[in-house]
């Protein structure tokens, strides 16, 4: 079993996480400083049981203050939707608080998400039990090999901690589509490694495993103050120019369009057989 | 869960991708709601061509519904018969499955359907 930091391809071994003791430090401190270079895991641990600990467990626990927080389409997605033809049937895998499943009233989605509390609120996005949505992993989705018209993955592969889990995950994406002869799209986007006008500065050369910090604050303070924040602790890989790209080619896929968008590259592929 | 979804899930399990018997899945001890929705004529006769409708045929009859005709309607059959696309549009967006279960016959895993939301985390072993 592959290890976060020790990835086949040779991903450089992550650094000593940085302590973030307060929600205060955590916002005083420069922004860079608030996320670390995410640990090697303890032996015997394996990919799975740390995607657990630091991306399933954290999003079941800040689902709410999350979704709250995500409420609007990115527009290169809103936009790759409303160019579906109408009546296509498509997936969201890692759908999140369901932002994107009634963009195009003329499309039906599936959506899916590993997090049990997000794809409740999911579900009634845009009203009572409007959207369709399942408890699912990325690794081990419920869809039917080469049915679907289109796919659509945002922000979720980045969690993953080994690469070739994250190129599996591509992988699963594009059998659960069409082949590109029958018009089978996905759409995929990813935290950029490049990013230096963000308020957290990663550039070229920064450590591409990190331990991001969610800040849960609190309402009820404590007499020393600060009191009742958590700071949960999400793993991130961060893509470096073109490996998006690599990992799409990788499993067999066609890179049809791809970009830059505000921290993040997106590709959109298809499955050439 | 819409009917119309079942129609785009199938077992979670890798071993069963590759077997027909793992799609669709089979609704058990399912409780049904009905919705109200408007109609979408547009939708549904765009819908339609994407739709497995053997799959189909094997929900609707498993949930109780009337046996669907063997072809599926062509889109301008459905078109010009209102009451054929109402009937559709109860079937697959109206009805919803709210609670009990969804069976693979190929590996015979059943996984459970909660207020409308199907959970299809494997247990370790079936990973
Ligand atoms: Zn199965």
């Amino acid at each position: 079993m592959t290890k976060p930091g020790q990835g086949a391809e040779g991903d450089a071994v992550a650094a000593p996480p940085v302590a973030i003791t307060t929600a205060a430090t955590a916002a005083a401190a420069p922004q860079a400083a608030a996320s670390s270079a995410a640990p090697v895991i303890a032996p015997g641990a394996d990919a799975e049981s740390y995607e657990q600990q630091h991306v399933h467990s954290v999003y079941e626990s800040i689902a709410s203050h999350f979704s709250a927080t995500r409420y609007k389409p990115w527009p290169v997605i809103a936009s790759f939707l409303l160019s579906l033809p109408p009546g296509a049937v498509g997936l969201d895998v890692g759908c999140g608080n369901g932002k994107y499943l009634a963009v195009n009233p003329h499309v039906h989605i599936v959506g899916s998400d590993r997090s049990a509390n997000l794809v409740r609120i999911a579900r009634d996005h845009g009203g009572d039990r409007r959207c369709d949505v399942a408890v699912a992993d990325g690794l081990a989705l419920p869809f039917p090999p080469g049915k679907a018209d289109f796919a659509i993955c945002v922000a979720v592969i980045h969690h993953m901690s080994t690469r070739q889990r994250r190129q599996e995950a591509v992988r699963a994406l594009l059998e659960c589509v069409r082949p590109d002869s029958g018009g089978g799209k996905i759409l995929v986007y990813v935290w950029a490694l490049e990013q230096s006008n963000s308020r957290r500065g990663w550039d070229e050369g920064a450590d591409q495993d990190q331990l991001v910090p969610w800040v849960f604050k609190s309402k009820t303070k404590t007499a020393g103050g600060g009191g009742g924040d958590t700071t949960y602790q999400r793993y991130y890989h961060l893509y470096r120019k073109g490996e998006l790209e690599e990992d799409v080619v990788a499993v067999g896929g066609k890179v049809l369009d791809s970009g830059y968008d505000k921290d993040n590259w997106w590709a959109v592929a298809s499955r050439i057989n | 869960m819409k009917v119309l979804s079942l129609n785009f899930l199938s077992c979670a399990v890798k071993g069963c991708k590759s077997s027909s018997d793992s799609y669709p899945l089979h609704p058990k001890d399912a409780e049904l709601v009905q919705d109200d929705i408007e109609v979408n004529a547009q939708l549904l006769i765009n819908l339609l061509p994407r739709i497995d409708w053997t799959a189909l045929t094997t929900t609707a009859t498993e949930l109780g519904f009337p046996a669907l005709p063997p072809q599926a309607p062509t889109p301008e059959e459905l078109e010009a018969d209102e009451a054929k696309l109402k009937d559709l549009h109860h079937l697959l967006m109206e009805t919803q499955i709210m609670e009990g279960k969804l069976v693979c016959a190929s590996c015979g895993h059943e996984y459970a359907v909660r207020e409308g939301i199907a959970n299809f985390l494997l247990p370790s072993h079936l990973v």
